[in-house]
């Protein structure tokens, strides 16, 4: 089903990268998903994101678990190597995949479910490990895909397109993230590009684990985790039909450098998505913990480069791994050879 | 069944074969201690100087699954014919531990002896008049050596390895220069070992008619041999055959495994840093790096995962991206393995599962031994998925089959899992001397290089694919031209996705007809005959030993059968054919529901009504009395 509303990118761009690729260069195949989608307002502003970061397609690869976000690796970057895992496990796969060549640049497309629900304990070790990857979470507050279950950012007493309750509170990756030691946390939204991709960019020049929160609204089942107002059921819910999926456009709004701004979110009910203050400092954990608490308390949703600290060496340089990627070692500089193997076992004579 | 088996493994008794008196050579020792108390490597002492005297020897831990204080025992064979598996009786028992006394008693055979501490069990009302008793008191002896309690415990076990070594005949110089290499650089150590061994030898040497009347006599049987357990042989293996990256979960009895590899690589894969610039960099060089000296880098990665499920997703990620990965791990990581075994197999990237199982269902128990995980493995995750499995008998194949693991699974791009078991992968075993042959190549399979890539004009992931079935791959990173989307949902032969019916079929029959393919690359099942026997004997893996004994003790008792051991699934023609060759085939392992039996039938055309069963599943290493009599009663002799 290909989608009625595109993401905003120009039909033709010819201005060229420091590499001489076109913006063009960095797409993907038509978009599956439903017209209006945040995923794809996000897929959009990572391909600019990647553009301007001069990044070589191919020496990028795109892993994802599976969900709705999940499915947008394959709408960008037609020429890197893509991998969409299972449910919830890109986090353990994105690791081996670094293990094996640390040379490449590693982007993981989660969702809020595939990776604060059922991978969540993966997400958590991944940033402990500061594998190095940009970790990208759609966050949606709902299920897309299984059509609308509460996710984990679900927002406390949040409607569901089928009306019940949600009665857990909500996980917030960035305290998560803040908790675990990470080194890289930012969120932004995927309807204000602008905003996004100096980011996504940041994220993808970051030496350890980026991990990007980005409000990327589902107009099918929509009912947002920082939604703090009551959720009106979906039109498909108001015709008792549920397989109609209505084409919506893409919900955008513009962060201000100030303040903040209210959201209204498709199915009723908004986010408000606050821009961080002047005299932000994103190296002080402290600081940054007491802000975001503040704001979460708050029903703010703060957005922007949250925190970052460089100093931190990654999961190889921790390890002391070779400085050639593990797959390109020859045979010969891994196998200790039959003289090697009778020594050995004199220890078990 | 034996007096000393039934005490430990509450089965029904079956009729027991015909008593064979121990000789020299030829024998069963079991030392009864409790767990803690370092009886291990005092065991393995004893077992190593009978090695070194030439005569094949095994010892099997009987382990509680517990750290400290409960029971243990450790059965020693000596056979100079090389057999090894357990028998079943015991002819001298080293009764170490006053908890389980009375119960190791009544274990010992008529005739035989029991070894035990007069410190520690001083008015024992000794309840059988046809075994010897020994009293050495162990613990008052080496109270001179040592005043530290805790040190006492364990000069108290090489005591015992003294007292019993003077009753077996066994070369105190040899034992004597095992402790030296024990505690090199350690003299303090090593002179209270010494001392220790010494005054349980003398004591038991000037009051005991030494040696008993079965004991060591030095041979030559263990000449070109190793002693050694299967998990360090597997991590041997994965040394040899290049492994990079290894993730895993700890869990006993597969722990060890990982253990070995770490230290191996510690050892062979570091080499001399250079600088070249890396090409995005990790961040600080080097600034949290613990354990890899100065100037130095690791040919390797070894990560320990949150859970089974990042372990092996972690070694599909790692393969997928052309490095030599695998994890270790037993039944319960296995489960949850699952799923992702099954994007392996359906996405068609290599991994390789070394599976130590051990007693199920659930966590059953940790410590003790089965072969209950055959057809979790072979159809490991929902869907039509098969997988490539191996069985090695003993660590020499662990070694050999780690290598066989790696080449079948990149040439395939599939999962292979090698079932070994808790008898193989924690009991040492004496096994021929592992051989490298240093022309070996692995065999990567099909990855496209770049130049292959410039040479085509498109490249299509899952098409065209070679007589085996295998469509070549490329690796993240190396050209544009190669890229393509790995998925674990519907595709095509081109790599795309598809709700098309035919055009999923092509790719799954495909997968069917390469997992068939692979039979030819995987270790052929071992076959003996004995002169037209009408009747076939079909094992697997660890049960090895003890069948191959019961044969040889069925011919001798004019019931002459042949024997096969499966070493690979899937199944080898040889298998079929040996189903169809006798009128009568008898499946022993090490299970409650006859798993190999069930895949024979499925998977080898295996007629049920003609395949007997004989399942030994109480978690300790099947004996050869079990085999011997669960075959007579299959042939209703
Ligand atoms: C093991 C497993 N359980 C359940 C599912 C069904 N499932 C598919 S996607 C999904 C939730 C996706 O939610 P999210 O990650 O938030 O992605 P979204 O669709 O909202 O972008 C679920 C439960 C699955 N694919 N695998
Ligand atoms: S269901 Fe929601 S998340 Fe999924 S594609 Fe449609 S709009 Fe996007
Ligand atoms: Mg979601």
């Amino acid at each position: 089903m290909p989608s009625i509303t595109k993401p905003l990118i120009p039909a033709v761009r010819r201005e060229r990268n420091a590499l001489g690729l076109t913006i063009r260069d960095y797409e993907g195949p038509m978009s599956t998903l439903c017209a209006g989608c945040g995923h794809d307002s996000t897929t959009a502003a990572l391909v600019q994101a990647l553009w301007q970061s001069n990044l070589e397609p191919h020496r990028v690869v795109k892993l994802s678990g599976i969900g709705c976000s999940s499915k947008t690796p394959t709408y960008f970057l037609r020429s890197a190597h893509g991998f969409n895992s299972v449910h919830g496990r890109m986090a353990p796969i994105a690791t081996g995949a670094n293990a094996a060549n640390r040379d490449l640049l590693y982007l993981g497309i989660s969702g809020d479910g595939d990776a604060l629900s059922i991978g969540l304990g993966h997400l958590c070790h991944a940033v402990r490990r500061n594998v190095r990857m940009v970790y990208l979470i759609e966050n949606n507050g709902v299920y897309g895909l299984t059509k609308g279950q509460f996710s984990p950012t679900a927002d406390l007493g949040s409607l569901s397109h089928r009306g019940e309750h949600n009665l857990v509170p909500p996980i917030d990756p960035m305290l998560l993230g803040l908790s675990l030691g990470a080194t890289f946390l930012a969120r932004g939204f995927s309807g204000d590009k602008a905003h996004l991709v100096p980011i996504l960019e940041a994220a993808l020049a970051h030496r350890g684990f980026a991990l990007v929160d980005v409000i990327s609204p589902c107009v099918q089942f929509n009912n947002h985790a920082a939604s703090t107002k009551s959720y009106a059921a979906t039109r498909a819910h108001e015709l008792h039909v549920t397989d109609l999926a209505v084409p919506h456009a893409p919900v955008t709004a513009t962060i201000p450098t100030e303040g903040a701004v209210d959201v209204p979110m498709p199915g009723g009910g908004s986010v408000r998505l606050r821009a961080l203050p002047a005299d932000y400092d994103p190296t002080d954990r402290r600081s940054v913990s007491a802000f975001l608490h503040e704001h979460a308390g708050r029903g703010e949703v703060p957005t922007g480069l949250l925190f970052l600290d460089e100093s931190v060496p990654d999961m190889h340089e921790r390890s002391g791994s070779s400085r050639v990627p593990l797959n390109q070692l020859a045979f010969d500089e891994l196998c200790p050879g039959a003289d090697a193997l009778d020594a050995l076992q004199a220890a078990y004579r | 069944m034996s007096a000393w088996a039934a005490s430990i493994d509450e089965r029904p008794a079956a009729p027991a074969p015909p008593e064979r008196a121990p000789g020299v050579n030829d024998f069963s020792c079991t030392i009864a201690t409790a767990n803690g108390t370092g009886s291990a490597s005092a065991n393995a002492l004893l077992v190593r100087a009978v090695f070194r005297m030439g005569v094949p020897v095994s010892g099997k831990n009987l382990l509680p699954s517990n750290i400290q204080g409960m029971p243990t025992w450790y059965e020693i064979r000596v056979n100079g014919d090389g057999h090894t598996a357990r028998t079943g009786r015991c002819h001298l028992m080293a009764a170490m531990n006053a908890q389980t006394f009375p119960q190791d008693v009544a274990a010992v055979a008529p005739g035989g002896y029991v070894l035990y501490d007069a410190t520690a069990v001083p008015s024992y009302r000794w309840e059988r008049d046809d075994v010897g008793f020994l009293g050495v008191p162990l613990s008052l002896l080496v109270g001179e050596v040592s005043e530290d309690p805790r040190q006492r415990v364990l000069l108290r076990n090489v005591a015992y390895v003294g007292a019993l070594s003077a009753l077996l005949a066994v070369d105190p110089t040899v034992v004597a220069a095992a402790l030296s290499e024990r505690f090199a650089g350690r003299p303090e150590l090593e002179q209270a070992n010494q001392r220790a061994f010494e005054l349980g030898f003398d004591h038991a040497e000037s009051r005991v008619d030494c040696p008993l009347p079965f004991h060591v006599a030095p041979a030559h049987g263990t000449a070109g041999a190793v002693l050694m357990d299967g998990n360090t042989s597997t991590a041997i293996g994965c040394l040899y055959a290049g492994a990079t990256v290894a993730a895993w979960y700890p869990i006993t009895p597969s722990t060890s495994v990982m253990d070995r590899f770490g230290e191996l690589c510690a050892r062979y894969r570091r080499v001399p840093d250079v600088q070249p610039a890396d090409a995005l960099g990790g961040g600080p060089a080097g600034a949290g790096d613990l354990d890899t000296p100065a100037g130095q880098r690791d040919n390797y990665l070894i990560v320990q995962a949150e859970d089974e499920l990042a372990a092996i997703g972690m070694v599909v990620g790692a393969n997928w991206n052309g490095a030599r990965a695998f994890t270790a791990t037993s039944g319960p990581g296995l489960s949850l393995m699952g799923e992702l075994l099954g994007l392996a197999y359906y996405a068609e990237i290599p991994a390789v599962v070394f599976d130590v199982q051990r007693s199920g269902p659930s966590t059953g128990m940790p410590t003790r031994t089965q072969q209950a995980d055959l057809l979790e493995a072979a159809y490991a995750s929902h869907g039509d998925t098969k997988h490539l499995l191996l069985f090695p008998a003993d660590p020499k194949e662990c070694f050999d089959f780690a290598v066989v693991a790696f080449d079948a699974a990149e040439r395939f791009q599939t999962p292979v899992l090698v079932l070994s078991d808790f008898d193989i992968g924690m009991n040492d075993w004496v096994v021929p001397r592992l051989q490298w042959d240093d022309r070996f190549q692995p065999d990567r399979g099909r990855v496209l290089s770049r130049g292959d890539l410039a040479s085509m004009e498109r490249y299509f992931r899952y098409a065209p694919w070679d007589d085996e079935h295998v469509a070549a791959r490329t690796l993240p990173g190396v050209d544009p031209k190669g890229a393509y989307f790995t998925r674990g949902s519907g595709h095509d032969s081109l790599g795309d996705y598809t709700e098309a019916p035919q055009r999923y079929q092509e790719v799954v029959d495909r997968l069917a007809a390469k997992h068939a393919a692979a039979t030819g690359h995987l270790p052929e099942p071992l076959v003996e005959h004995h002169g037209g026997a009408r009747v076939g004997v079909i094992t697997l893996g660890s049960a090895d030993a003890a069948v191959r004994e019961a044969v040889e003790e069925l011919a001798g008792r004019g019931v002459p059968v042949d024997y096969l051991r499966v070493r690979s699934f899937p199944f080898h023609a040889a298998v079929a054919d040996f189903l169809r060759a006798h009128d009568r085939c008898i499946v022993v392992e090490q299970n409650r529901d006859g798993q190999l039996r069930s895949l024979l039938v499925a998977e080898a055309a295996a007629a049920p009504d003609r395949l007997g069963s004989v399942r030994c599943y109480g978690g300790l290493p099947v004996t050869v009395p079990d085999v011997v009599d669960g075959i007579l009663l299959e042939l209703g002799r």
